[in-house]
């Protein structure tokens, strides 16, 4: 049913959106795991510090973090023009949306998945380098899988939150049409406009149901991996 | 010397130095709970950094911090079985048992049927660990030690979680363990059965010291280590040869100053068995006893008496070649004019000793022995067993209560007893 309002911009901003969200959650979730990891066993000078920079976005005001995202990685930034020069620009493009929600998201996923790897008993941890194991496959075959569950939860949780990051977004990549215009930034365009009503009804009910659909097959994934860790 | 420990090391409240040596074969670090012993087990493994130390096994050293040699746990080789078994949740009990294969030096799936065959774990396999009982999981948590390919083999209580019915079920498995593979194996425990059904080298600590190491016959036979054993689980250990299995339900085993009538337990005949007698189930009389329903009576002269701040005096004797604790009154000690040298009758009720208490040392035909599964015999004779057990609690129990008299006390019932298993 192609109702009133469901224009291609409509579409666009919906694809857009998943799919900046999906590489926000894919490209940080390797540096969630190893950050939660971290801060849940080792003991190292400057935790407290590292702790609470990976807090700051979700303290400091959105649109702070993107004027420091634009200042650090914007073409005159020290890091942006790093990246430019290896081909990898992100300042005005769906990249840097990317970047600023997987920075927004950060600290929703390090705090899921450092809850679950605190829940793995290290004593496990223990008995399995007593068999010869080497620390990294320890990880990599107890510490993982027990806590999967932990993960899958900060993965989504980040999804979700990637999916409505608004203020960061707007200031540090702006709200260009198909390429950086992601569905809050999309609704907030469009109540700007007479007549647009549609068009942000179309915008609610699909990010509804991308948000419900996510969170029912992430419980249903974390019920089955529970099951076959709890071990009957 | 296949282990040699030697370690200081400070912890909150409490100060370990250890010292000892072992030959091959089971070493018992023997003690009451808060000992150190699980520490010292712990810095065999790798798990705890000693303040100052030198580990070797079998020639080989783990840790020595005067050269700064450290070995970490998964480069030592060295199989750990936990008390609390430790197995991971998320793998079957066949992914378990073969977890540690991929790093050993014979590569993976090797021996793991024969390690299966020897723990019985055949039926166990497809199951994840939350479906096992405390004695499966500790048999597969020893299943997948041994498949590790360890240089040494780390037991901590692995017994001491399970009930009396598991441990039995769980013992000839370790029996056969120390008789089947070469591996040294170094076993912590507080219970003086175990050990001197396993042991052959003990070391007794006390509050983070070794108190004494030797054979596990001679340790748990000595008057000092009666203080780290404490004076209730003390008794000595024989060694006899098993001559027959009698039809009225009585196993004969014959030690160094004649026979020794038990309830029928699982060996061939012409093996070689460790029987631990209780020094408080040891009656004393001064002239071969007439008229007595005890069957256990041995000649023999004191050698040595001590006495605590308590009612009691433990006595050694010399029975033959062996030695025997008996735990009489001071009362009846005076009564009876003990001092060393003096010649008199050790009695012990065949009863009295529990099934757990007597361990096959040395098959005498291991081909034999294999062909009847010992855990199947000897559950067979579980029953009557246990209910003859029952006599002992109660002579305990009664004990406790009046202290006074305690080695009267314990004659009484005893006898009563006795007149019991005459009419059964």
């Amino acid at each position: 049913m192609s109702g009133a309002g469901f224009s291609p911009e409509v579409w666009q901003a919906i694809t857009l959106s998943l799919k900046v969200s999906f590489w926000a959650v894919a490209a940080s979730l390797p540096f969630g795991i190893f950050t939660a990891y971290a801060l849940a066993r080792w003991r190292f000078p400057g935790k407290g510090l590292v702790n609470g920079l990976v807090h700051l976005p979700l303290i400091l005001p959105p649109v702070v973090t993107g004027y420091l995202l634009l200042l650090t990685f914007g073409p005159q930034g020290p890091l942006g023009r790093g990246l430019a020069v290896l081909g990898l620009e992100v300042a005005f493009r769906w990249t840097g949306a990317a970047l600023a929600a997987a920075i927004m998201a950060f600290p929703l996923m390090v705090r899921a998945i450092r809850l679950a790897i605190e829940a793995v008993d290290p004593k496990l941890e223990e008995a399995a380098g007593t068999l010869g194991a080497p620390p990294l496959w320890v990880f990599a075959t107890v510490t993982l899988p027990m806590a999967a569950p932990g993960i899958l939860a900060g993965a989504v949780l980040g999804y979700a939150k990637a999916m409505g990051e608004f203020g960061a977004t707007i200031t540090f990549v702006s709200s260009i049409p198909g390429e950086t215009r992601t569905v809050p930034s999309a609704i907030y365009a469009f109540l700007q406009v007479p007549g647009a009503q549609p068009a942000v009804f179309w915008l609610v009910a699909l990010s509804v149901t991308v948000a419900m659909a996510a969170l029912l097959v992430s419980e249903l994934v974390a019920a089955r991996i529970a099951a076959r860790v709890g071990g009957r | 010397m296949s282990v040699a420990v030697s370690l200081t090391h400070t912890l909150p409240g409490f100060a370990l130095d250890v010292r000892f040596e072992a030959p091959d074969g089971v070493t018992a670090l023997f003690g009451r709970s808060g000992s150190g012993k699980t520490s010292v087990v712990n810095a065999m493994a790798g798990l705890l950094r000693p303040d100052r130390g030198r580990i070797s096994v079998g020639g080989e050293v783990l840790c020595d911090t005067d050269t700064g040699l450290w070995l970490p746990p998964h480069r030592r080789r060295v199989g750990y079985v936990f008390q609390d078994a430790r197995l991971f949740p998320h793998l079957n009990v066949r992914d378990n048992l073969i977890y540690g294969q991929r790093f050993s030096r014979r590569g993976r799936r090797s021996g793991l049927d024969h390690v299966v065959g020897l723990l019985g774990l055949e039926a166990l396999l497809a199951r994840r660990p939350g479906a096992l009982s405390g004695g499966e999981r500790q048999r597969v948590a020893i299943g997948r030690a041994l498949l590790s390919d360890p240089r040494l083999l780390l037991l901590d209580e692995p017994l001491a979680a399970l009930d009396e019915a598991r441990k039995a079920e769980i013992l000839p498995h370790l029996e056969r363990l120390r008789d089947d593979t070469r591996i040294p194996i170094v076993f912590v425990s507080h219970s003086a059965s175990e050990v001197a059904r396993l042991a052959t080298t003990v070391v007794a600590m006390d509050a983070g010291r070794v108190e004494r190491v030797g054979p596990a016959t001679e340790v748990l036979s000595d008057l000092s280590a009666v203080r780290t054993i404490g004076v209730r689980e003390a008794g000595s250990v024989l060694t006899g040869q098993v001559a027959a299995h009698h039809a009225d339900g009585l196993s004969e085993v014959r030690v160094s100053a004649g026979s020794l009538f038990l309830p029928r337990f699982q060996a061939a005949v012409g093996a070689q068995v460790r029987v631990r007698i209780e020094a408080q189930d040891v009656i004393l009389s001064r002239g071969r006893p007439e008229g007595l329903s005890a069957l256990n009576i041995l000649p023999g002269e004191v050698i040595e008496m001590r006495g605590g701040a308590g009612p009691g005096v433990m006595v050694q004797l010399r029975i033959g070649a062996d030695r025997l604790l008996a735990r009489v009154t001071r009362r009846s000690a005076e009564a009876l004019r003990l001092a060393p040298g003096v010649p008199c009758h050790a009695v012990a009720k065949s009863v009295s000793v529990a099934r757990l208490d007597v361990g096959v040392v040395d098959p005498a035909n291991p081909g034999k022995d294999q062909d009847t599964p010992g855990t199947a015999g000897e559950d067979q004779d579980a029953p009557g067993t246990a209910g003859e057990d029952q006599d002992a609690p109660g002579t305990a129990g009664e004990d406790q209560d009046a202290p006074g008299t305690a080695g009267e006390d314990q004659d009484a019932p005893g006898t009563a007893g006795d007149n019991g298993e005459q009419t059964r």
